[in-house]
């Protein structure tokens, strides 16, 4: 994203904490936990190093935090963890209008059986269905968020477009 | 009482009064092990209520103990983390390595150890407490602050300079010779190093063979992989608990969270039984006269932690209150100060327990109290900045 300075820092042993400068000039700090709580900070002005107000976050609370801001942080935590595991890859895949699977279930996707690839969410404008049934129905729009091998992913996305 | 009703009972007595004193240090705000020292002292030998059915077992589950604690220390990172924190942050860990070890090898000289003791002692001055550590940051709100990074770090760096300390420890106390010992050493820098490698790239395999569905089976396979590899590493001569670190370091990430949550209760269970151990063999007669040094040995080592955070911070661009807030939650030494003072014990140099019992037990109490006092303190720093 041009002209945003939102910078990374890794917590050994804790997690990852993000630092945005935001373009108010305001600086807000976010640590994401490995066990998935998360902390909001609002900085001390006279002291920018120090945590001044934190939220505390348990992971449900995050994770509702995150959906009212979109879908974007669940992508980003699949691609972190297909980082940690060699071989594994997460992607998104639309279901273009005209698409076969549009209107059917997940299940009818057969793409663990096919692709051996999980799809672990579904984005549908602002809103996310983690962990997605095999009955959920799918419809022109939607998003989906798969993790598998980079053949299985391949093999994922024409069967999504109707190629094989 | 028969036998197995007195252990039993023994036992029982034990862990209710761990309980308890765990429910008041929390309430304090302090680390338990403090109190789980003290009290172990109280009882056995030389104080005040006998424990006598109970102590072979104690001593023998304070085996497992040690090795499940080391085992949980290399789950805590990931090697991602070791690497990140080592290429950002080497300077720091050899300025706490240069600062905080030679205090405790010249008070060991100084107090009359030979110089394997002394060794033994400078590693109890030089690794802080990642375990009180970790839980002052989060409990104080401090993980979003930006000296914290530089804290972190410091502590994965002690950790990992563990692995290859144990072994050096081990087989300085070993005492067969300098081509032993430059054995010894090469073959355990070797396999740290090894290990690490491979993780990048097999891990995850070691992971799919561990894992299973049912927690118990998991449990069952990791202790029982991280028990065979713990005494083997122990017969080879580079103690059980580097072998148990390696296990801990080799699993990837995504297991290590379930591994952690699956060994915590465990863990803590025989850690309790260590710390007792530990306690036990220390005669509390012994601590008073040594008390004098090991305070202050206590006070040279807060200043050198102070350094060391300070220096940390400063790397980072961390403003004055940071740097003090760094230097200070340095200070806490703990569990593993006991693990090398343990195992100077085991190895025949018993003039070890006492110090480093005393010692541990001043900066387990006085390193938290310093770093929430250190907030309002250096608030005219602020004043001025301003």
């Amino acid at each position: 994203m041009p002209g945003m300075d939102l910078e990374e820092t890794l917590l050994p042993g804790v997690g990852v904490r993000y630092e945005l400068r935001t373009r108010a000039g305001e600086i807000l700090g976010i640590v994401v936990q490995r066990e998935g709580g998360a902390e909001i900070a609002v900085y001390d002005r006279r002291d920018p190093d120090r945590a001044r107000d934190v939220f505390r976050l348990t992971p449900e609370e995050a994770d509702a935090v995150a959906e009212v801001l979109g879908a974007t942080r669940l992508t980003q935590r699949f691609a972190d963890l297909s980082r940690e595991v060699p071989g594994l890859q997460a992607a998104r895949f639309p279901i273009a209008p005209g698409s076969p699977f549009d209107g059917r279930t997940l299940g009818d996707t057969r793409a663990r059986t096919l692709t051996g690839c999980s799809v672990v969410a579904i984005v549908r404008g602002s809103d996310v269905v983690p962990s997605p049934a095999p009955g959920d129905r799918l419809q022109a729009g939607d998003v989906l968020v798969a993790i598998g091998s980079a053949t299985g992913l391949e093999q994922l996305d024409r069967r999504l477009a109707g190629q094989s | 009482m028969d036998h197995v009703g007195a252990l039993l009972v023994e036992l029982g007595l034990l862990f209710l009064g761990l309980s308890l004193l765990g429910l008041l240090a929390r309430r304090l705000g302090l680390s338990p092990i403090p109190f789980v020292l003290v009290a172990a002292l109280a009882v056995g030998q030389g104080g005040i209520v006998p424990l006598d059915t109970a102590e072979p077992f104690l001593s023998a589950s304070a085996e497992i103990g040690v090795v499940l604690l080391l085992l949980t220390l290399g789950l805590e990172f990931s090697a991602t983390e070791l690497f990140g924190s080592f290429r950002r942050h080497a300077p720091s860990g050899v300025v706490d390595l240069v600062l905080n070890a030679p205090p405790g090898f010249a008070a060991g000289l100084l107090l009359g150890l030979p110089w394997e003791g002394a060794l033994a002692l400078a590693g109890v001055t030089w690794i802080s407490s990642s375990g009180i550590v970790a839980r002052l940051l989060g409990d104080l709100g401090r993980l979003a602050n930006r000296e914290t990074p530089a804290v972190l770090s410091i502590l994965v760096l002690e950790d990992l300079a563990m692995a290859l300390f144990l072994p050096l420890l081990v087989v300085a106390l070993a005492n067969e010779g300098p081509m032993a010992a430059v054995a010894g050493i090469a073959l355990a820098v070797s396999a740290v190093l090894l290990v690490l490698l491979a993780v990048q790239r097999h891990g995850h395999r070691l992971g799919r063979l561990l894992s299973h569905d049912d927690d118990e089976q998991v449990l069952l396979r990791l202790v029982g992989l991280t028990l065979l590899v713990a005494g083997l590493a122990q017969s080879l001569g580079v103690s059980a608990a580097v072998g148990a670190f390696l296990v801990g370091l080799a699993l990837p990430a995504s297991f290590a969270e379930r591994a952690r949550a699956i060994l915590a209760p465990l863990r803590d269970l025989f850690a309790a039984t260590f710390f007792v151990a530990f306690g036990l063999a220390t005669d509390p007669a012994e601590i008073v006269p040594v008390l004098p040094a090991a305070l202050l040995l206590a006070g040279v080592t807060v200043a050198t932690k102070l350094a060391t955070g300070w220096y940390a911070a400063r790397r980072e661009g961390v403003g004055v209150p940071g740097r003090l807030r760094a230097g200070t939650a340095l200070v806490p030494r703990g569990e593993f100060s006991i693990v090398i003072a343990g195992l100077a014990v085991a190895a025949g140099i018993p003039e070890v327990g006492p110090v480093a019992t005393a010692y541990v037990l001043v900066l387990a109490v006085s390193g938290p109290v310093l770093t929430r006092f250190v907030e309002p303190f250096s608030a005219p720093f602020l004043a001025r900045a301003a």
